[in-house]
């Protein structure tokens, strides 16, 4: 396992080479040509990317410049804005996910997001990690919805804190719990892929220490996407960075190589504070 | 130090001492093994110690890239940046302890067959404190020990006076003997070198006290012995 | 260039400057106060003169009855149903008047005085007795205690909301004659001296209009009526009683300031009842009946348990359609209906729905289920149906602002583990926003409660004598009742009236008490 990610991950260091007989270095999902818009207006302008898996990949930029609105086409989660607009292939296990034969619903069982501000329901810690598996009907029993729960904490690292109180509500838990809690919760329909939307922007230091603890965790078994206006929060948890800035792609490529060695003029006066 | 909540920071800090560690062993074999083929007037083993340079060099350049990216990507703090830091400065030593070696095994292919067994023996004897010297400071190093650090610091007066009882010795060897000026001024120069990876073992020692304590050793509170050479 | 200050806060400019900011700051918290002063003021004033009014509402006069059941009044056939006994008022009526009767003798005399005597009590309050009877047939024969409500007017007189009385005890009487039948005279040294200057002060309040005043003297149950009077005698007319029986103690004198021709109650009639009560027969009791009783036209007999129980069952047709209806509109409205141009004028026209004249509703409601759907006059059904028109657009207002309030992170959350969107509404949102909905639909049921005007147009104004006991029967509703005995002309309906707001009050503040519970328990932080 860890020599194919290091493989992989040398790979992706070569920008993603499609290799068949390594089974893992595809990309997860294939974005080609996406464009958005919002009515008239042109969000995203014909980005392609491709997401490897078992890595963790980081969209930075300035506000606005559409790594949001890119990281919401993964999921479909721009169908519940009416004007928005979405074109252009998005390939996951070579089926078109922004096809609209797609079910959204469906999809999103598949592609997990956890959001910038801890949102868990106003339920019990349990009815929170139950409710994924309870709607898909994931769980056969009781106690393998309890063994789902449990292991999707476990994966959460929140298992210790909260095994003792698992009926307390949720929102009795502080901020970086909560948003722990949500990263169990989308673990818990058992995506494939989890897309994150500045998980940490609401967190102090310490809490956004363990998510990103967690998700260089996570990283081992699944395809992270994680958007973040902080360049360090990018450059510490990702091992591919994307710099995105006004609807376009300008740089993707090695997390060490944007940070060390961009290529873009671009992306260098951004992650130098040099902007504008 | 206790590890950090992000568990691949505190991975990539131990590997980056663990190579850096790595290197000083290999130097110090280096050192050793140049100093035995002086002695022994073994021009395979020399041979060998050149050879090692390039590996070194190699380990040198993988901890640099290893630093930068720790920086770019972990923005290091207190303990941290300064082990970084001090990471980055050790590695530039060791090099340099490195090429020293490789000097001073260049030098003995280039020695006559013939010069003095007694001459030889003035550098092996010399290699020992050198080495232990860095070895104790690699200790130091790997164990985060301030005092240790200190220690080797201030042992750095022995090297110079070694260097300095060596340097008569070679001096009298050759006035007594001109025809051994040649191999003489060769010995010269690879005891200089030793005395010099001392200085360099000084230099680790102030960057592990600075890593360890984030104080700084002045160079002007250590005892010195004015050397002969200027 | 004008001069620039080095310290922008410390020159006098600035201090000036901030010195009115303050004075702005202060008088603004003064208006607020003086605002929320007035308010509790006006509030306060309210409450308690509806309270004060309603609070002698709350106990009335009983008149109480040893008679016996004497079957051939009360059940003269001698094998008569109970249905014919309960329907025998005047059998028991005939009971007791004669028990009256013989308390009071006199009576007889004239017809006047007869009939003043049978109005001490209303012939159909025997009717509770008459049921009474006719479930318990046994008691037939025997002794009874009954009880029953005195007239309204002698209640209010005995509450001395009637008119002023000045009351004063006399000297000690030294001799007393009978100079006529019914004609005594009262004699005792300075014993009547201090009425006489009494009449004297009223004299020089009034004029000669003290003359048309009575007044009473009073020894035990006896009672006269002063004719003349001086220092020394006093010469009277026997109301009730002998002229024996001034021969113990110091008679009462009471003058009454409304003179006889102007009130309800004749002075004969006070005579009897306050006779009667210190006999002790009469007693003030809780006015139970007021919530017992069905509508009536004597207050004394009247009560609101018609209207409680209209208006309980015109609320339940209102919130079993108003707030499903309201519900189900306002989560399709908010949650799921496309932005564009006909939901805007939907959501629009329900604001100004909620803005229409209540009695607009209730035109709408006379027209269209009473006309088109030809649905019962005056039935809770048609009520409730035009208040759930009238509440509707308050439900679906309140609902729409709970929802709207539900943080968009839980919609995000829910379909983000991949709920579908009505899963999300129902599984998270709803349970979120219940107590923001319930709290406006319960709002809207207590606006719908007090409601009088669209009532008032589909019948609803009715006089039921009966219970309603489903939502098709005849009924009236709490504000109605309350409209239609305001408007009643005797005295004694006015505290009634006022009792039965401060029940629909109570009514209110209930509703409003489980609102505020709701919040307190349901509603969560964010």
């Amino acid at each position: 396992m860890e020599t194919t990610m290091t493989e992989s991950r040398e790979m992706s260091a070569a920008g993603i080479k499609m290799d068949e007989t390594q089974g893992l270095t595809f990309p997860r999902i294939d974005c080609r040509n996406i464009d958005v818009f919002y009515g008239d207006k042109q969000a995203i302008f014909d980005i392609s990317l491709p997401v490897p898996d078992r890595s963790v990949t980081a969209l930075i930029g300035p506000s606005g410049c559409g790594k949001s609105t890119f990281l919401r086409c993964l999921n479909r989660m721009n169908d519940t804005i009416e004007s928005c607009k979405v074109t252009g292939e998005i390939i996951m296990d070579g089926e078109n996910i922004n096809d609209p034969g797609m079910d959204p619903v469906l999809l999103r069982s598949r592609v997990g997001m956890v959001f910038q501000k801890p949102n868990p329901f106003p339920k019990s810690i349990y009815d929170n990690i139950a409710y994924g598996p309870r709607i898909h009907g994931l769980a056969a029993s009781r106690e393998d919805l309890d063994a789902m729960v449990e292991k999707s904490l476990r994966r959460a690292g929140l298992w210790d804190e909260v095994k003792d109180r698992l009926t307390s509500p949720a929102n009795s838990l502080s901020g970086g719990q909560q948003q722990r809690l949500c990263i169990a919760r989308a673990i818990a329909v058992r995506p494939e892929v989890i897309l994150m939307d500045e998980p940490c922007s609401a967190l102090d230091p310490v809490a956004t220490a363990r998510i990103e603890e967690l998700i260089d965790e996570l990283r081992k078994r699944y395809c992270i996407v994680i958007v973040t206006h902080s360049m360090q929060q990018a450059a510490r948890v990702s091992q591919r960075t994307a710099f995105f800035h006004l609807g376009e792609l300008v740089e993707m490529g090695e997390t060490d190589q944007i940070f060390t060695n961009p290529r873009e003029r671009r992306t260098e006066d951004y992650i130098t504070g040099r902007f504008g | 130090m206790s590890d950090h909540i992000v568990s691949a920071f505190t991975d990539e800090l131990d590997k980056l001492a663990a190579d850096i560690l790595r290197m000083g062993g290999i130097v110090e074999t280096m050192i050793l093994d140049a100093c035995a083929a002086v002695n022994k007037n073994d021009v395979d083993v020399a041979r060998d110690v050149v050879a090692r340079d390039e590996q070194v060099d190699k380990i040198e350049a993988d901890v640099e890239r290893q630093i930068v990216s720790l920086i770019a990507r972990r923005q290091p703090m207190a303990h941290d940046l300064r082990a970084v830091f001090s990471a980055l400065k050790v590695v530039g030593e060791l090099e340099r302890i490195g090429d020293l070696s490789k000097n001073i095994a260049k030098r003995t292919q280039r020695l006559d067959e013939n010069v003095g067994a007694s001459m030889r023996k003035g550098i092996y004897r010399m290699a020992s404190p050198v080495s232990r010297q860095l070895n104790m400071v690699l200790d130091a190093y790997a164990t985060g020990n301030a005092s240790e650090a200190k220690a080797v610091w201030e042992g750095d007066e022995d090297i110079d006076q070694h260097y300095n009882s060596l340097f008569r010795e070679m001096l009298t060897y050759m006035i007594e003997d001109p025809r051994t000026i040649g191999a003489g001024a060769h010995m010269l120069f690879m005891a200089k070198n030793l005395e010099r990876i001392g200085d360099h073992c000084t230099n680790i020692a102030e960057f592990v006290y600075f890593q360890a304590t984030g104080e700084y050793l002045l160079s002007t509170d250590r005892p010195k012995t004015p050397h002969l050479d200027g | 260039m004008t001069d620039v200050a080095p310290d922008p806060f410390r020159n006098e400019k600035a201090l000036r400057r901030l010195k009115k900011r303050r004075a702005a700051d202060a008088r603004f918290r003064l208006y607020g106060l003086s605002a929320i002063a007035f308010a509790l003021l006006a509030l306060s004033v309210l409450v308690a003169s509806i309270g004060f009014q309603a609070i002698s509402a709350a106990t009335y006069h009983k008149l109480r009855f040893d008679i016996v059941l004497d079957p051939a009044v009360i059940a003269p056939k001698g094998n008569d149903t109970p249905a014919e006994i309960s329907r025998n008022v005047d059998g028991f009526y005939t009971l007791i008047r004669s028990n009256l009767e013989a308390t009071f003798p006199e009576a007889d005399e004239d017809r006047m005085a007869s009939r003043q005597l049978g109005e001490l009590v209303t012939r159909l309050a025997v009717l509770p007795t008459a049921k009474w009877v006719a479930e318990n047939p046994t008691q037939i024969g025997q002794t009874a205690t009954i009880k029953v409500p005195l007239n309204d007017d002698l209640d209010l007189y005995l509450k001395g909301a009637v008119s002023k009385e000045f009351r004063l005890r006399l000297g000690d009487i030294s001799a007393v004659a009978e100079t006529a039948p019914r004609q005594v005279l009262l004699t005792g040294a300075g014993a009547f001296k201090a009425l006489e200057s009494l009449i004297a002060v009223q004299r020089q309040e009034v004029g000669d209009a003290v003359d048309a005043r009575s007044t009473l003297v009073s020894s035990g149950t006896a009672m006269g009526r002063v004719t003349s009077l001086s220092t020394d005698t006093l010469e009277m007319t026997l109301l009730t009683g002998s002229a024996s029986d001034f021969r113990t103690g110091r008679p009462m004198a009471r003058m009454i300031a409304l003179p006889e021709s102007q009130r309800n109650v004749s002075d004969l009639q006070i005579a009897w009842t306050l006779a009667l009560k210190d006999m002790g027969r009469i007693s003030r009791v809780p006015h139970t009946s007021l919530l017992t009783h069905t509508d009536s036209t004597y207050p004394e007999l009247a009560g609101a348990l018609a209207a409680i129980v209209g208006s309980l069952l015109t609320m339940m047709v209102t919130a079993f359609i108003a707030i499903p209806i309201g519900i189900f509109a306002s989560v399709y409205l908010e949650e799921f209906a496309p932005r564009n141009r006909l939901t805007e004028i939907i959501e629009v026209n329900i604001n100004n729905l909620a803005a229409v004249p209540s009695i607009v509703f209730g035109l709408l409601g006379a027209a269209v289920f009473l006309g088109f759907f030809g649905l019962p006059r005056s039935a809770p059904l048609v009520g409730g149906l035009v208040l759930a028109l009238l509440t509707l657009p308050t439900i679906i207002i309140a609902s729409r602002a709970a929802l709207k309030s539900v943080p968009p992170s839980i919609r995000a959350a829910a379909l983000g583990v991949g709920a579908s969107k009505m899963q999300s509404v129902f599984h998270h949102v709803l349970p979120v926003a219940g107590p923001g909905i319930f709290t406006g639909a319960i709002l809207g049921m207590a606006r719908a409660l007090g409601e009088t005007a669209p009532l008032l147009l589909i019948g609803m104004v009715a006089f039921v004598a009966d219970v309603p006991t489903g939502p098709t029967d005849e009924s009236t509703a709490l504000p109605v009742l309350v409209y239609s005995w305001s408007t009643n002309a005797e005295r004694a309906w006015e505290p009634m009236t006022a009792a039965v707001i401060v029940i629909l009050l109570l009514f209110l503040v209930t509703m409003n008490g489980i609102v505020v519970l709701l919040r307190r328990r349901f509603e969560r932080r964010w």
